[in-house]
This record gives C-alpha cells, sequence and structure tokens, in this order.
C-alpha cells in the first residue's frame, strides 16, 4: 500500500516538476504573470503537502521553503528578479535530485539542505513579512488526503500561511484554479498512464500479427472462390487499424524531447553570461517513441554546443554590431517520411582554418588531405571523433567528445546530419531521421532469381520497357544510362552490384523493369528482373555477421514465410559509383559518399585530346552519338553534320587535337536549346561520375569554368555556353532583343546556379546569381530591382521560406514574382510555399518547362519592365 | 537428441574452460566431410531438418544465408566452408544445428547430426599441435572415444570471423 502511494506519488511529481522548470523560465519572462505563479506555486505545494502526508520531512522542508518565496511573489511582496527566480530553480533542483534519491532507494535520502533552506528563506524575510519558522510536517492531513486533486487544497492552506495577502490575492488564483480544476479533470478523464513496455510489448505483438495476416493474405490470394477471403480481408483491415493505432500511441511530440532545453539554455546563458533567446518550432511535430528516445541527448548536446561556443559573448556580438540577445532556433517539421530537425544559431559561424588546423593538430587529416577540401567538408569535421575548437574547454560543453557521439547516435538510427556554417552569421545543424522504425511499407522485387525488399520511401516510380524499346537504353562507355522524360537516368543492373549471375540469356527479348530511386537528390534506375507487390513488412535488424555489407539495411519475413533482405538504397548507389567508375571504390568510401551524396553532381567525363580530362555536368547533354568520320560534311570553316533532318553544327572541344581524323566514329555530346542543338566533338567518352563539384581554380581559358578533382583528377569543366555561342552566334542575339527582363538567381549549389543562369542567359535574360538568401537580401536593399526571382527552398542561414517571407515586406513584391525551384518535392512543401508568397513551385529541373514558367511571368510583367 | 542432461557435479579441480565444458558431459555430435565433431549440449537450441535458405549476396562466402525458424531470423554458417572443407555434393542437403551466441541464433549446417554423447569420465585434451590453424582456432579440445576421435568446437570462436 504505501509502495503504491509512493510510486503514485514520485510519478506525479516527476511529471509536474518536468513542466515546472519551463514554467519557471517562462516566469523571470514575464514576471507579472499571475497565472503563472500559481500554477508553479500549486505543483510546489501539492509535493509539499505528500511529503507531509507520507512523512518525508527532509523534501517537506524544501518544499515548504521553495513555495513560501513563491507565495510571497504570488502576493507580489518580493519582486521576480533573475536571483530569485535562480534561487527557486535551485529548490527545485534540490526537489528532483531527493525524488530521484526516493526512486532509486526507496528511502528518503538525508541530506544536509540547510544552507539551501536558509538562502531561501532569507530570501521570504527579505520580503519584510513573517519568518517561515513552521515546520515542514505541520499540513493537517486531512488537506493531504487528497492531494492528487490539489487545487481545492491549495485553496484550504494557503489563506492560513500567507496570511497578510489574502484579500488580494483572492481574486485570480480562483478564478486560475477553477479552470485548471475543469482543465485537469478533463484530461484526467481522457487519458491514463500506461507504462512504455506495455506499448512496446504491444508493438512487437502488432508486428507478429502483420506477418501471420501477410501469410493468410498470402493464401488466399488469387482464390477468390475461398471461403477465408472475406474473414481474411475484414482481418487485414482490422490489422492495418490496429496497427495505425498502436504507432499512434508510440508517437509523441517532439516538444517531449525538447521541453528540458528552455531551463538549459536559461542557465547557460548565467554561467557564461551571454544573452540567448531560445525559439522552439514545430514542437508538436510527432515522432515514435525510439526515434525521440533515441535523438534526446544529441539535441540537447547540440543546443549546448550553440550555446557555448555557437554564440559570440556579448561584446563580441556588440563589436560585430549584432544584436546582444544571441538566438537558438530550433525548428522541427515533416518531410516526406521524414522529420527534419533544424537547429540554428546566429552567433559567429565555425572557423574553419582553426578546424583544419586542430584537426591536422589531432591528426584527423593530413596537410594535403585539408588544402583538397571545401569549407563545408572542413567544417563537417568538427563530427570526427576527438575533435573540440573552443580555445578553452569550458564546464558547459564537452571535451572533444560529443559532436561524433551525436553524428553517431543519429546515424544509429537511420538519420543523417549536415552543418553549414558561415563565419559571422551562423551555424546550421540539420538532423533528419526516420518518423519510424518498426514497420514500413515495401515493394518486392526479384533480381538475379532472388528476391529483395525496397523500402516504398525510396521508390520514385516504376518504369517498364518493352523489349522492342531495349534500344532507348544508351550506353556511355559502358554504363547504361535512359532517358526518361527529359533528363538522363544511371541505371544500375541490381543482379551484377549484388554480384549474383544474370538471367540466362532471356535479355534481348525481355521487357526490362526499371524502379526509379532517390537517394539524397540524386534519382538512378535500378534494372530488375521481376516487380512483385508492395507489402508492409516488419523491419528485423541484420544479423551481426552481416552488417557490415552496406547494401542491406535490415532484414524481414514475406507472408509466405520466406526471409528477405531488405536494400539500403543509399548503399547501393556508394556501390553503383564504384561500378560506374571503374570498380575502384571499396566499402570505406561508400561511407565518405554517404557524408556528401546530398550535393553531388553527376558529371560526364571526356578525353578532350588535351592534357587534361574535361567535365560537363550530365543534365546540361541532351544527348550522347557517335558520327562516321566520312558523315561529318565542313561548310567553310564549320563542321556539321546532318542529323535528325537537321544540320547540326559540331565544335571541337579543343581545336589542335581532336581535330585529328583518326577518332572514327566522332563521338560527339550534343547540347540543346529550344529547337537548336549544337554538337562538341570529343576524342573519347570516358565515364560519368557522381561526384561533389567544387570547382578549386577558375580558368582564364575561353571555354573552361575552372578545374574541379574528379576521380582524384584534375578536370577541367566546360562552359557550355561558351560553346554554343561558338557554334551559332546568333543563339543569344536573336533573344536578347526579345527581352531585357532581369532574373535573380539564388541557389547555394555552385552547379544549379551555374546551370539556371546559363538556361537563363540563353534565353536572353540578365541575371544575378546569388549563393545565398542572405546575399540576395543585401541585393535587393541595395536598391536593385528584379522582374523575377527563383529561389532554393533548402539553403543555409536563410531557407527559400525565410526569404519569401521577407520579400512579401518589400514593395518590389508587388510586382516582381518569385519561383521556387528546388529537389524537393512534395504536397505540403508546395504549399507551404504558396503560403509564404511564391507564384510557383518548381523541381530541378526541366529546363523546357522552367523556361516556359519564366518566360510566362516575364511577359505579365514586360509592360512595366520596358519602362524601368 | 536427448534434451535430458543428466547433470552432473562439476569436477573441482580442472581450470576454467574445463570447468564449463565439464558443467554437462554431453556434447551434441554431428559429422562434416566424416569428421566427427561436437559442441556443449547446452550450447544448442535445437536442431532442425533441412531448411530453406535465403541465400545473401556479398557477405562471407561462409554464410549461407538467413533461415525463417518460427518467425526468428536465423544466420545459416556453412561449416564445411567456415573448416575449409570441399562443398557437400549437390544431391545433399545440411542438417541444421541452431546455438545461441551472443543474443543471436545461428544456425551450423552439418552434413549429418549425430547422438548425443556423453563424455564423463574422460579427458577433453589439447588439440593437436599439427592441427591446421583454420581449424586450430576453433577447437576447444578432443576426446579421444573407443573407436574414434570426437573433436569438440568452439561455437563462439567459430561465429567470429
Amino acid at each position: 500500500m504505501d509502495e503504491e502511494i509512493l510510486q503514485e506519488f514520485l510519478a506525479e511529481s516527476m511529471e509536474n516538476l518536468a513542466q515546472l522548470d519551463n514554467e519557471i523560465v517562462a516566469l523571470e519572462k514575464q514576471p507579472d504573470n499571475d497565472a503563472l505563479i500559481a500554477s508553479i506555486f500549486r505543483t510546489i505545494h501539492t509535493i509539499k503537502g505528500t511529503c507531509g502526508f507520507i512523512g518525508l520531512t527532509g523534501l517537506g522542508s524544501v518544499a515548504h521553503s521553495t513555495e513560501n518565496v513563491l507565495g510571497l511573489m504570488r502576493d507580489r511582496e518580493l519582486p521576480v528578479t533573475s536571483a530569485s527566480i535562480s534561487a527557486i530553480l535551485e529548490g527545485v533542483d534540490e526537489i528532483k535530485d531527493l525524488l530521484a534519491g526516493l526512486e532509486a532507494t526507496g528511502e528518503e535520502p538525508v541530506r544536509d539542505n540547510s544552507a539551501l533552506i536558509g538562502r531561501l528563506d532569507k530570501l521570504s524575510e527579505s520580503a519584510g513579512q513573517q519568518s517561515a519558522e513552521e515546520g515542514p510536517g505541520e499540513d493537517s492531513p486531512e488537506s493531504d488526503s487528497n492531494t492528487v486533486s490539489a487545487p481545492e487544497a491549495s485553496d484550504n492552506v494557503t489563506p492560513e500561511e500567507v496570511k497578510p495577502n489574502v484579500e488580494s490575492t483572492q481574486t485570480s488564483p480562483v478564478e486560475t484554479a477553477d479552470t485548471t480544476d475543469a482543465a485537469k479533470k478533463s484530461v484526467a478523464d481522457l487519458s491514463i498512464r500506461v507504462n512504455v513496455e506495455v506499448v512496446d510489448s504491444l508493438m512487437n505483438l502488432v508486428g507478429e500479427l502483420v506477418l501471420t495476416r501477410n501469410q493468410l493474405l498470402q493464401m488466399v490470394r488469387g482464390d477468390d472462390e475461398s471461403i477465408y477471403a472475406a474473414p481474411i480481408l475484414h482481418l487485414n483491415r482490422v490489422t492495418t487499424d490496429l496497427q495505425e493505432g498502436v504507432m499512434k500511441t508510440r508517437m509523441q511530440p517532439i516538444g517531449n524531447a525538447w521541453s528540458k532545453l528552455p531551463r538549459l539554455v536559461r542557465d547557460l546563458a548565467q554561467q557564461t553570461g551571454k544573452q540567448i533567446d531560445l525559439e522552439m518550432r514545430g514542437d508538436e511535430t510527432e515522432l515514435d517513441r525510439t526515434v525521440l528516445d533515441a535523438i534526446k541527448d544529441p539535441l540537447t548536446h547540440m543546443v549546448r554546443n550553440s550555446a557555448d561556443h555557437g554564440l559570440e559573448s556579448t561584446e563580441d556580438r556588440q563589436a560585430a554590431g549584432k544584436s546582444e540577445v544571441g538566438k537558438i532556433r530550433l525548428n522541427a517539421f515533416h518531410e516526406g517520411g521524414h522529420v527534419i530537425i533544424c537547429i540554428e544559431d546566429d552567433g559567429g559561424g565555425i572557423n574553419s582554418d582553426r578546424v583544419r588546423q586542430k584537426a591536422i593538430e589531432n591528426g584527423i587529416l593530413t596537410e594535403s588531405d585539408a588544402s583538397n577540401m571545401s569549407e563545408k567538408e572542413i567544417n563537417n569535421l568538427v563530427f570526427a571523433p576527438g575533435f573540440s575548437t573552443a580555445q578553452q574547454i569550458s564546464s558547459v560543453s564537452g571535451r572533444g567528445v560529443g559532436m561524433d557521439v551525436v553524428k553517431t547516435q543519429i546515424e544509429r538510427i537511420g538519420g543523417t546530419v549536415d552543418l553549414t556554417s558561415r563565419r559571422g552569421v551562423g551555424t546550421t545543424v540539420r538532423i533528419k531521421i526516420p518518423l519510424t522504425l518498426a514497420i514500413v511499407s515495401a515493394l518486392v522485387v526479384e533480381s538475379g532469381g532472388l528476391s529483395f525488399a525496397i523500402p516504398q520511401l525510396t521508390v520514385v516510380e516504376l518504369v517498364r520497357l518493352a523489349a522492342e524499346d531495349r534500344h532507348k537504353i544508351e550506353k556511355i562507355n559502358q554504363n547504361e544510362v535512359f532517358r526518361l522524360r527529359d533528363r538522363l537516368l544511371p541505371l544500375v543492373h541490381l543482379d551484377r552490384v549484388l554480384g549474383l549471375h544474370e538471367e540466362a540469356d532471356n535479355g534481348e527479348d525481355c521487357d526490362v523493369n526499371i524502379v526509379v530511386v532517390q537517394v539524397g537528390d540524386d534519382q538512378f534506375g535500378l534494372i530488375v528482373s521481376e516487380v512483385f507487390d508492395t507489402e508492409e513488412i516488419v523491419v528485423k535488424p541484420v544479423g551481426q555477421l552481416l552488417k557490415d555489407i552496406a547494401l542491406y539495411q535490415g532484414t524481414t519475413i514475406l507472408g509466405d514465410g520466406r526471409v528477405i533482405m531488405i536494400l539500403d538504397v543509399a548503399g547501393i548507389a556508394a556501390q553503383f559509383g564504384g561500378v560506374v567508375g571503374g570498380g575502384d571504390r571499396d566499402q570505406h568510401s561508400a561511407e565518405d559518399d554517404k557524408d556528401w551524396a546530398g550535393d553531388t553532381t553527376t558529371l560526364l567525363l571526356f578525353d578532350s585530346g588535351g592534357a587534361t580530362n574535361m567535365a560537363v555536368p550530365l543534365s546540361l547533354v541532351a544527348r550522347l552519338e557517335e558520327f562516321p568520320r566520312n558523315t561529318i560534311e565542313r561548310t567553310g570553316d564549320r563542321m556539321v553534320v546532318q542529323y535528325r533532318d537537321n544540320l547540326l553544327p559540331l565544335l571541337p572541344v579543343n581545336e589542335y587535337a581532336t581535330n585529328s581524323d583518326d577518332v572514327d566514329p566522332q563521338p560527339v555530346v550534343v547540347f540543346q536549346e529550344g529547337d537548336r542543338s549544337m554538337g562538341l566533338a570529343v576524342r573519347e567518352i570516358l565515364d560519368i561520375r557522381e561526384e561533389p563539384l567544387v570547382i578549386r581554380m577558375q580558368s582564364q581559358r575561353p571555354g573552361v569554368l575552372g578545374t574541379a578533382i574528379i576521380n582524384d583528377k584534375a578536370t577541367d569543366v566546360i562552359d557550355t555556353q561558351y560553346y554554343v555561342e561558338q557554334a551559332d552566334p546568333d543563339w543569344f542575339q536573336k533573344n536578347v532583343e526579345q527581352t531585357t527582363s532581369r532574373v535573380l538567381v539564388i541557389d547555394d549549389s555552385i552547379f544549379f546556379r551555374q546551370l539556371v543562369t546559363t538556361v537563363l542567359e540563353a534565353e536572353g535574360y540578365r541575371v544575378n546569381a546569388c549563393h545565398a538568401a542572405v546575399d540576395a537580401v543585401e541585393l535587393i536593399e541595395s536598391g536593385e530591382s528584379y522582374d523575377l526571382i527563383v529561389s532554393d527552398i533548402e539553403m543555409p542561414m536563410m531557407d527559400g521560406y525565410e526569404f519569401a517571407e521577407w520579400f512579401a515586406q518589400r514593395p518590389e513584391s508587388s510586382h516582381t514574382k518569385l519561383i521556387a525551384l528546388t529537389s524537393l518535392s512534395g504536397p505540403t512543401l508546395e504549399s507551404r510555399a504558396a503560403e509564404v508568397g511564391f507564384a510557383r513551385f518548381m523541381t530541378k529541373f526541366n529546363a523546357a518547362q522552367f523556361l516556359s514558367c519564366v518566360k510566362e511571368f516575364c511577359h505579365q510583367r514586360q509592360p512595366q519592365g520596358a519602362i524601368a | 537428441m536427448s534434451q535430458s542432461a543428466t547433470l552432473q557435479e562439476p569436477s573441482s579441480t580442472q581450470n576454467g574452460i574445463e570447468n564449463q565444458l565439464d558443467y554437462l558431459n554431453q556434447y551434441v555430435s554431428f559429422f562434416v566431410d566424416e569428421q566427427l565433431l561436437g559442441v556443449p549440449v547446452n550450447a544448442v537450441q535445437e536442431v532442425l531438418n533441412p531448411q530453406v535458405i535465403t541465400r545473401t549476396p556479398k557477405a562471407k562466402t561462409e554464410i549461407a544465408g538467413l533461415l525463417n525458424l518460427r518467425g526468428q531470423i536465423v544466420t545459416a554458417v556453412d561449416l564445411r566452408k567456415r573448416l575449409g572443407l570441399p562443398p557437400l555434393a549437390d544431391d545433399q542437403q545440411s542438417m541444421n544445428v541452431v546455438v545461441r551466441y551472443n543474443n543471436e541464433s545461428y544456425s551450423l549446417l552439418v552434413d549429418e547430426v549425430g547422438d548425443v554423447i556423453n563424455v564423463s569420465g574422460e579427458t577433453l585434451q589439447p588439440p593437436p599441435q599439427t592441427l591446421d590453424p583454420h581449424w586450430k582456432s576453433v577447437t576447444s579440445g578432443v576426446f579421444r572415444l573407443e573407436n574414434r576421435l570426437f573433436v569438440i568446437v568452439d561455437e563462439s570462436s567459430l561465429l567470429d570471423f
């Protein structure tokens, strides 16, 4: 009996106390909020009362003194100051400690709290009121016997304790007590407390049920006559509902994970002498309990890091001309089956020089590696094991452990962490985690005679190519690509990736099944021999002996009892990078791939005949052709070839080398813009590689944008615009006469920025490009005006939405349209984009569609544009 | 196989490993390429007839695949491959000796399962020095039975590769 009461008391007190921190911190900000004080007072009072009842004297006396201070505050006898709040927090902490000790041992810990009590009492006395001499256990049992419904009790006890101000307090507490009473009742009626283990075991049972249901479904499949068909169908429906229901019980708002943060940040602010404003958005975003548990610690750690390392001291902020109050912003939202959590601060950003130096010192990086890395890559080194750049190790954030643990913990649950930082502006960490881990919908396919499951979330579409259309699969140096609508889709044979024997010679006269899958921003096609149904599968972890294989993310049991592997599409993408690149990558680099999987570009590599290889983004390439030498004709000093009932002008990529006639047939890279095409004659098409495109050296040579390192070799990235212009000098001029509309392009990816710019300039628009929304803000504020603004959504510091929100406040917004151009897609994103003022939402990158949209908007604008 | 193992007093004098092996003087015996091998009876979860095994491409060659044991996924390890022996003839199927190791179930694929052999009174002798290192690393010792040698393999080193 006693035990039961104690447990009940502990559970309730802990729950209330969890709320308390935030309430107290909130109170500090709004000292006049009577309701808040009343609520805090009640919580402490309830605890004190129960302590008296079950004879916890030590705990009771701390609660009592804390309550006295609160009582005085409530009665406005004592001002709500930072110092008094700190004292209360101390009291609350002690109460928590004592409760924790009580929970662990079942006995009240014996501690000397006289100092704390003394401080609290002194505070009470300083209000000039009567000292709190009463013993802790003085509360009358009858008032405490029903402490669970505490509000009445508080009314009974308060007046005798804080006599002098009964009248003045009478009004507000009574009404708040009433409302909370009602609220409490309804909550108590509608919800029950359930042990987490019960929910977990329910979830396991549902998993088993789903499997059994799948088996039954399999049995009656194709047999409509079966007498079991109807009941099994019903079972199917009930199971699905049940599964959803149980999943729902496990879903918790992310607010639970960060409820401790306001207190944490407040304490940090006090300790470090900074002023910090913590803003939390989307705390109602729900995710599975196990996922929530897994991110709690990493999240806390990162916020602590932002507060300690990220934000500068007040003086530094003043010196930098920033507002004294540093901002930390947490934002959580759903995005296509994932939860995204952003942790942003407006601090000093990461000093990448120092990171680099430190990394070299700590032996994480060699000098030569460091010189080849982009700033972003360098910054992400803070996640490397054994890293801490704070000049002095503070008591607040860790000692060089932590960020790597953060990353490991998040990756363990299938999430990713991405960090972007700008000196002087701030740092953003973006965490992407799956909604749930337990049951997913998966597509079952067959390859090499074996079945595999592909999580439905990663599947974009299915393409079935009839046998006679097989030739539509084109080849670039052994690598197959398929023109899916307007883009080249790299293809991967699943059986080859898995090292299975290709099926015996049904190759040529058999339909081709392509599963188009998405990894980060990239898509590729998996060729499989058969596509079956989708099934709800229960993900089981891969066994110890198999877990090193990057190709699998789990195993499961199908309805017919077979065990099958669940493919990890990201792992395959990494592997297939190796296939494309000549098989020189191993598992190890597959991990590296993941790090930058978000911003890679598929590049076509070719031999120019010169000293260095050249590359062009594959998305700019329309086709690859080979023309026999003898079909190439010369008109004047230009080469042309008859091509699709038209003349295709050809240009050698390198005039001195490729001009020779020894290459036959002549490989040609075809670019196309509207109904015009031009061909670039190269010596040999080498490869397609997926790599982050970082231009390391700008080039002075015409036709070359700059030099990048691709496949560990210096490679010139060509400026397609230059060649297009060379081939058809009129190409631009024709258009230039048509329009002088000004377009602003904002995109943090250098590649897309260039791509969009090129496409627009080719049509004669005047284009300004910015690599960050904040730069665009500057431009616009400096008085630049545009007819159209094309913005990416996902960008560090200020994203597309924020930019649109900002822009909507500007006078220019009345006549300048915004287009969102993003690699993300989804109805919620689109509707959000529409909300913040984007006139159009487009996915990257369909040039024709994009141009027609730009044209449409600029034409609407044309009359004004002409005046401007 | 007999589940009724008679509990014997652990002999007090031996060192740790023998103590453990001596705890039950019973071993599940099986044949791999005509060699009589055994694992302690308390390590064995169950013995199964040939099962449908799902291959796991790209896994180590010793791993035959996965099988479904009443809803539990079990990794099957081909003992012939693990011990560097030639593969089983095509027309023969492997039996499964399911063991627990590190909270996971593994099935040891063997040619044939024999009796549970009680070795009380016998002493486990260290593996001969001349044994192939491959074998030596997984053998915890040898019993000399009347008519043949009974090689005891250590399931943990067997599954740690």
